[in-house]
């Protein structure tokens, strides 16, 4: 019995002292989340629609192509939406269906009048649309990174498009913000006619039609002023670019020939071939450099260029910022804001001074009240609880979890649920205790009978905390981890460590009768 | 010391006047959600929401002029101790808020107000801006979590005790869901994320009590096979009145000092929580076993051949307490 009781408190030592090497000092060991230490949150979506347009756009310029190139008749093949594009007016089908075998793969194809409807099959459409939100988040991650953020999360959230940053002590939201989502889609296009001042003239110079191939873009008028503040322009410009967003090789600082700034970029090695071969072929005309959908600079290409291009005509804090993204790689969709939340370090530390105080407060009423009414053996309850928060405090720097503020909300509940199972099992000892059959007996029925009480609760309340970690989102999920390990501790405390103290107290008087309760 | 000691009341009289009391308190709430809608936070209902310190002191009506022209109706209050000079500004969702940059037109907008009304200087110390798909997203899966947890506790406790006890657990706990949200609504709480982490914590707690008091009903069941099952749980209910009380004034202690000191974030998190231990208690005593019993007679058996603890847990349990008994 003895030698029992011994292993019983060492090994109760041992769990304290490991809880307290865990998380001494907190200030370093227990991870904070943004409201407390203050910060960004952000949820994006990832506008997949615009990969799966991209890829219906180039399905539609390949087939349009080849059946150009092959001769065979056709009124239109046109893009209807993201998903779906048609093809009218065919005459010759065998010769069509042996030039638009490769859209099969992808499309599913229905017979119309004259021609066909096609339509992305689904499970392509979904794993386009899954890589690229899995593209999106490893382009925001590289950015994140190179805005120097300490301890950023870049992750899926939520829906299947969603994206979740987290940057702790980022300052200037707007920025971080804008270099998160930019596309960063640099594009070499060729340009038809331009620039105009407004999109009207534009158009008026086509007679308001325009070539299928051609679309309007706005850009800023060449040449007007050298700081940067050009005036408005807008171009007409081929639908097609040479290079594609993931052509490129790097980006970096740089002047222009009046050593203002600019940024250089240099392709990737295939993309310099395709490009020497167009900039060849185009010898003498006008090319765009397009950044997400807007005309940066333009220049006519005067002999083959291959590799390295610049973009000018831009503010210094715009080449900060644009090296940035450019270097991160282009988003393959656009993105939106759905939610932002900023806290500023002020207000989570006064957050972190409330929390402490309640924590004591809620601590010292507790203790007070388990006294007052349990005498001696309300020691042993405030030994269990405060064992219990040294445990949950210890996992929480181990595993890690975050404190949030919800959580420390957690971390007060932990006392006050926590100490219902010393209730319990004080109050049934002191039942049995009216019995008259020792104080042994009495501790001994008063905890074994007691126990799957003790179970059916806590399993209750984990169901509901559970539930609550599958419904939250981060500090909600700071809250739930903590009242699951609050609880989970909470029985080894109640029960274990509590007995033991009892048996401890016992094991000193013989033909005990009475307990201090 | 012992409070309650040997109570006797007749609980189970009470039950028909308990169940109206209640049944007021949810309609009243339900009738005020009715003509006020459910006020839910931005969390849920989109819009934007800043916290900002002033420099010096400001009236919050020289805020609430600032704000005015923006449309929508704003609201302005103070944020934490008056000494801190931090005040709360609330908008509403923006029209077709939805398309790019133009979520945070909300928040520019009135930081530009504040700026421009001729108050002193200011630091936005929180910003909080969520769109309306986030919104929509989190009010059904807070639902459904809620509905959820109920459930599954339901059978957790059908599988441990019998279907009755489970189903008065479950209406106990789903009345201690209402009666908070209709202290939510008569206090004019929004409903927040944090609102409803403690209304989803309440549904695990407020279970608690009921478990004690249907624990001692299954083992005096046993040991008083010929009493009315009535009679059996009213006396469960006498017994375990004492540590009713004493779990739930502990829990509601901490809760306590959580709503006294936690700060302005915490508030309607703490008050919730406070709502929810109080209507727990009153609802294991005076609901959970009234609708037990009710149940069970229904069902038409005799008292005891309806007591039967059945399951195979049950019957573990009752191998345990039989050990206990022995030694």
């Amino acid at each position: 019995m003895m030698k029992n009781l011994q292993w019983r408190i060492g090994l109760i030592v041992a769990v304290i002292g490991l809880s307290i090497w865990a998380f001494v000092p907190p200030e370093q060991k227990v991870k904070l989340g943004l409201d407390l230490k203050g910060g960004v949150h952000l949820v994006l979506r990832v506008k997949t629609d615009d990969a799966l347009k991209v890829e219906t756009d180039t399905t539609v310029d390949r087939l349009r192509d080849s059946l150009t190139r092959a001769g065979v008749a056709f009124s239109k093949v046109e893009a209807v939406n993201p998903t779906e594009f048609r093809v009218e007016g065919l005459q010759d089908d065998a010769a069509f269906r042996a030039q638009a075998g490769d859209a099969d793969a992808v499309y599913d194809r229905a017979s119309e009048a004259g021609g066909y409807s096609y339509r992305m099959k689904p499970n392509v459409a979904n794993q386009l649309r899954d890589e690229t939100v899995t593209q999106a988040l490893e382009t925001i991650e590289r950015r994140v990174n190179e805005l120097g953020v300490a301890e950023p999360i870049v992750a899926r959230y939520g829906a299947r498009d969603q994206i979740l940053v987290q940057l702790p002590g980022v300052s200037d939201v707007r920025r971080a913000k804008e270099i998160i989502r930019s596309t960063a889609r640099l594009e070499l296009r060729l340009v038809d006619q331009g620039p105009f001042p407004t999109r009207e003239a534009a158009l008026q110079a086509f007679n308001n039609n325009l070539p299928p191939d051609d679309e309007v873009l706005p850009g800023k008028s060449e040449g007007s002023g050298t700081g940067g503040t050009a005036g408005s322009a807008v171009y007409v410009v081929k639908k097609v670019s040479a290079v594609a967003g993931n052509d490129l090789r790097n980006a970096q600082q740089s002047l222009d020939q009046f050593n203002r700034p600019a940024v250089h970029f240099t392709l990737k090695q295939d993309a310099a071939m395709r490009f020497g071969t167009f900039t060849e072929a185009n010898i003498g005309r006008p090319m765009a450099i397009i950044l997400d959908g807007r005309v940066m600079s333009v220049a006519t290409i005067q002999g083959r260029i291959t590799d390295s291009g610049q973009i000018t005509g831009i503010t210094r804090e715009e080449m900060l910022d644009q090296v940035i993204t450019l270097k991160s790689g282009a988003l393959p969709a656009s993105m939106d804001y759905l939610e932002e939340r900023t806290v500023g370090p002020s207000l989570g530390q006064d957050s972190i001074r409330a929390g402490v105080t309640a924590s004591l407060a809620g601590l010292a009423l507790v203790v007070v009240f388990m006294v007052f009414y349990y005498r001696l053996t309300g020691f042993n309850a405030v030994v269990s609880i405060v064992v219990n928060l040294l445990i949950l405090l210890g996992l929480m720097a181990a595993i890690p979890v975050t404190m949030t503020l919800p959580g420390v909300a957690g971390f007060i509940l932990t006392i006050g649920m926590g100490v219902d199972s010393n209730v319990l099992i004080f109050e049934r000892i002191k039942e049995e205790l009216a019995t008259a059959r020792g104080a042994r007996a009495a501790v001994n029925a008063g905890f074994d009978r007691v126990w799957w009480t003790i179970v059916d609760t806590h399993v209750s309340s984990l169901i509901a905390a559970l539930l609550l970690l599958q419904f939250g989102t981060g500090p909600i999920r700071g809250f739930a981890v903590t009242l699951i390990i609050g609880l989970l501790s909470n029985v080894f405390t109640a029960v274990f460590v509590s007995r033991t103290m009892f048996e401890l107290i016992l094991s000193r008087r013989q033909q005990a009768q009475t307990l201090s309760i | 010391m012992e409070i309650f000691h040997n109570a006797n009341y007749d609980f189970i009289r009470w039950r028909w006047h308990a169940i109206t009391l209640s049944l007021v308190i949810v309609l009243a709430g339900f009738a005020m959600m009715f003509m006020r809608g459910l006020p839910l936070g931005i969390d849920f209902s989109g819009g934007t929401s800043l916290v900002v310190r002033f420099s010096q002191p400001v009236t919050l009506d020289k805020v609430r002029d600032a704000v005015a022209p923006l449309g929508g109706e704003a609201v302005v209050q103070q944020f934490g101790d008056a000494s801190e000079n931090r005040l709360l500004i609330r908008l509403p969702q923006q029209e077709g808020a939805e398309e790019g940059t133009a979520l945070e037109q909300g928040s520019q907008r009135a930081e530009q107000a504040l700026k421009s009304a001729g108050l002193p200087s200011f630091e936005v110390d929180s910003r909080e801006i969520v769109g309306p798909v986030i919104g929509a997203d989190l009010q059904r899966r807070g639902i459904y979590a809620v509905l959820t947890s109920l459930a599954a506790i339901t059978i957790y406790i059908g599988f441990r005790f019998r279907f009755s006890f489970g189903v008065g657990a479950i209406v106990a706990t789903l009345h201690d869901v209402l009666v908070t949200l209709a202290f939510l609504m008569f206090f004019k709480y929004d409903i927040s994320l944090n609102v409803v982490a403690a209304i989803l914590t309440i549904t695990g707690y407020s279970v608690n009590d009921t478990i004690v008091i249907f624990d001692r009903v299954r083992e005096n069941l046993r040991s008083r096979r010929k009493d009315p099952l009535s009679q059996v749980v009213n006396q469960s209910v006498n017994q375990t009145l004492g540590r009713t009380i004493i779990t739930a004034g502990t829990t509601f202690l901490s809760v306590l000092a959580l709503y006294l000191f936690g700060g302005e974030a915490l508030e309607g998190f703490a008050f919730t929580m406070l709502v929810g231990v109080i209507s727990g208690t009153y609802s294991t005593v005076f609901i959970a076993s009234a609708i037990a019993i009710i149940l069970s007679q229904q069902k038409g058996g005799k008292p005891q051949a309806a007591a039967a603890p059945t399951g195979e847990a049950s019957e573990r349990s009752g191998r345990k307490q039989r050990r206990a008994r022995a030694s």
